[in-house]
């Protein structure tokens, strides 16, 4: 591998990595902070990257806009959804078992996954990104570089940054970090904790669906399509310390390292490399890399 | 404790014979009028629905042409929705063959279903013929007299593409894929014929199914420079790898060439991106043949759909049925009979008339397509009679 190769791999370790930073920073919210082990986070990204789709042609007969009017409405909507479902669903399970979180949200995966087939059918479909974005830039001899990727990695660092500061600068942050160590003891200081988690739990749904959409032009938008990050989404999750944001963003990075360069050099095992080195870092800490609290 | 087991293997097969000689005069008092049991077991819901549904309808539209009867025997449906899911196909299999008693099972998309079935097959003497899964060793190591198949072996277009990009002069290529049954199979028959002409396959890049992050391979491929890069995905993976690859710069210096399921139904989604690409498949738009123009109209009338390969693959199980039934009038407990039929016969199909090799696989032409608009058209014949060389098989 020579060098500009090496740079250009490097390249791609980071732009997968604030990829999944991006799917998994929504999961981070749900699990790592308020404690609940949501399957149906997949479905959310899902979700997100049909509605890039399907909604994209209605924004444009409503409102005249574009792509970017599409994901301001797409997020409007996914807060609703997340609102919704932690009323009607997620509510009942705080105090619950995690087997019972694990049916119940393997429900929800199923029955988002029939909807789906009934309201857009099986195909596959192909989101264009906008006409702004769409071009891309020479990188090495053969090589070009998307601009629309760029643009994610952008946004997921603008993502990354904002989570971080309304965590540990604002006032919100620090009832939220509360909250997630001492329910009762929050509440009891005269904090409505139920509302403030149905906020917290429609965030990160609309970070899920979010993610989703800004990735649909360049992952395409094909059934079953949730399930596959959602694995990752928790190695993420666990090896970045559960409920940390900047351990999942490491976490994130180090992935997306060892994944690109794990393809590229032993394609044999690459398959395999994520886990190991999940179980490697858990081994050194049991933890992960920077559990909260 | 090898003879005790012996000894219990043999009762039991005393005993079996025994319930089948006791079972036989009812069979055959029915056998020849009453209704034929075809067991449908093909995927209705999940990734692979869509064919699910295409298969069983072309396999209706040919029984329906002939009246709903085939060689005189009514045919009933018995359908099991097998989720394309290997874990539960042995459940559903039996299911269809114990409770059920169909008389013949038709599926399925998904090759470790597929396997499974086959298995049950060759264990209960059933009549399979299996509409789409390309699996090398349904026809290959768990080939039966019977057991056919009206699709391809996995190992068939990767073949007649390897013909064809040695043709074109190419000299190095690299091979990526899904790391799977499918994915390997169709990488082995393109290396076969390519290498076989002289070419070399400086590189065999995959990555583990369904895994559709490619950016890091692309990577790989800007840096080897092959004169050109032959592929093997489907469905969603086949969408985003068409769209990277393009996106990545690569198409306009490094031609690609794929088995066909590349733009097979996902034309739509793939755009821009898949313009000119060129793919092998057994079927192909802008055929023009009377036989399938006639198919499409039907099919086309019938559901409001315009057909697909994997309609014509239902339709020609449906053919192959029919061939085998004519053949022993209709008593499909006359196995030899049946199965020698079929060997025989020519199968006219909308996507050209075909033959089974021995081992039951289509020996049929493979077309070379090109990307046109929202069509695969045809511009010629890749490969002409290709067989499946069916290894392992043992017939």
């Amino acid at each position: 591998m020579d060098l500009a190769t090496f740079l250009i791999q490097c390249l791609n370790s980071v732009q997968y990595g604030l990829l999944l930073f991006l799917v998994a920073s929504g999961l981070t919210l749900i699990f790592g902070i308020m404690g609940v082990i949501n399957l149906a986070h997949g479905s959310f990204y899902m979700i997100g990257a049909y509605m890039a789709f399907a909604l994209a042609p209605i924004v444009a007969a409503t409102f005249g806009g574009g792509f970017f009017a599409t994901l301001a409405v797409g997020v409007v909507l996914a807060v609703a959804l997340g609102y919704v479902l932690e009323w009607v669903f997620f509510s009942f399970l705080y105090d619950r078992e995690h087997l019972q979180q694990v049916l119940m949200t393997y429900g929800l995966i199923l029955v988002f996954e029939e909807l789906r087939s009934l309201l857009v059918g099986d195909d596959v479909h192909g989101v264009k990104a906008p006409p702004l974005l769409s071009g891309s830039l020479p990188l090495g001899e053969l090589m070009t570089y998307p601009v629309y990727r760029l643009f994610m990695s952008a946004v997921c660092l603008a993502l990354a940054l904002g989570m971080y500061l309304v965590f540990t600068r604002t006032r919100l942050g620090m009832m939220i970090r509360a909250g997630s160590t001492n329910r009762e003891m929050v509440q009891s200081l005269g904090i409505d904790i139920k509302f403030l988690y149905r906020i917290v739990f429609a965030a990160g749904v609309a970070i899920a669906v979010f993610a989703g959409m800004v990735a649909a032009p360049v992952s395409s938008v094909y059934p079953g399509m949730g399930n596959s990050v959602l694995i990752v989404c928790f190695v993420v999750v666990v090896i970045g310390g559960i409920g940390s944001i900047r351990g999942a963003l490491v976490a994130s990075l180090l992935i997306g390292v060892v994944d690109t360069f794990g393809k590229a050099l032993v394609p044999e095992v690459a398959g395999v490399l994520v886990y190991v080195a999940m179980a490697l870092i858990l081994l050194w800490k049991p933890d992960g890399l920077f559990r909260a609290g | 404790m090898t003879s005790k087991r012996l000894t219990l293997g043999r009762l039991a097969t005393a005993a079996t014979a025994i319930a089948a000689a006791l079972a036989a005069p009812g069979a055959l008092a029915q056998g020849a009028s009453g209704k034929l049991k075809v067991g449908l077991m093909l995927p209705y819901t999940g990734t692979f629905a869509a064919l699910g549904t295409a298969i069983e309808n072309g396999f209706r539209l040919y029984v329906d042409e002939n009246g709903g009867r085939l060689a005189g025997r009514e045919i009933e449906f018995v359908k099991v929705d097998d989720e394309s899911e290997p874990a539960k196909a042995t459940d559903n299999v039996n299911k269809l063959i114990k409770r059920d008693n169909v008389d013949v099972l038709v599926g399925t998309v998904h090759s470790g279903v597929a396997m499974a079935m086959a298995r049950a097959a060759r264990e209960n003497n059933v009549t399979l013929i299996v509409p789409n899964a390309g699996a090398d060793a349904v026809t290959g190591p768990m080939c039966s007299p019977n057991i056919f198949r009206s699709s391809f072996s996995n190992w068939q277009p990767g073949y007649a593409m390897g013909e064809v990009v040695a043709k074109k002069g190419h000299k190095r290529v690299v091979t990526i894929t899904w790391k799977y049954a499918a994915g390997d199979e169709s990488v082995k028959g393109f290396k076969d014929a390519f290498t076989k002409a002289g070419g070399q396959v400086v590189k065999e890049l995959s990555l583990p199914f369904p895994n559709v992050e490619f950016q890091a391979l692309l990577t790989e491929i800007a840096a080897t420079k092959p004169d050109a890069v032959f592929t093997f995905f489907a469905g969603g993976g086949a969408v985003k790898f068409v769209k990277d690859y393009a996106a990545a710069g690569l198409k306009k210096s490094i031609p690609l060439y794929g088995s066909g399921f590349l733009t097979d139904g996902t034309l739509e989604a793939q755009g821009e991106d898949a313009a000119g690409l060129l793919t092998t498949l057994h079927y192909a738009d802008g055929l023009n043949t009377p036989r399938d123009n006639a198919f499409r109209l039907a099919y086309a009338k019938a559901f409001k759909l315009q057909p697909d390969v994997y309609a014509v693959q239902g339709y020609d199980a449906a053919q192959i049925l029919r061939i085998g039934l004519d053949a022993v009038k209709g008593d499909i407990t006359k196995k030899d009979a049946f199965a020698a039929a079929v060997r025989k016969a020519k199968i006219d199909s909308p996507r050209g008339p075909f033959t089974l090799s021995g081992a039951g696989n289509p020996v049929q032409d493979f077309y070379l397509r090109q990307v046109g608009g929202k069509e695969n058209k045809v511009v010629g014949i890749a490969s002409k009679s290709l067989a499946d060389p069916a290894r392992g098989c043992k017939l």
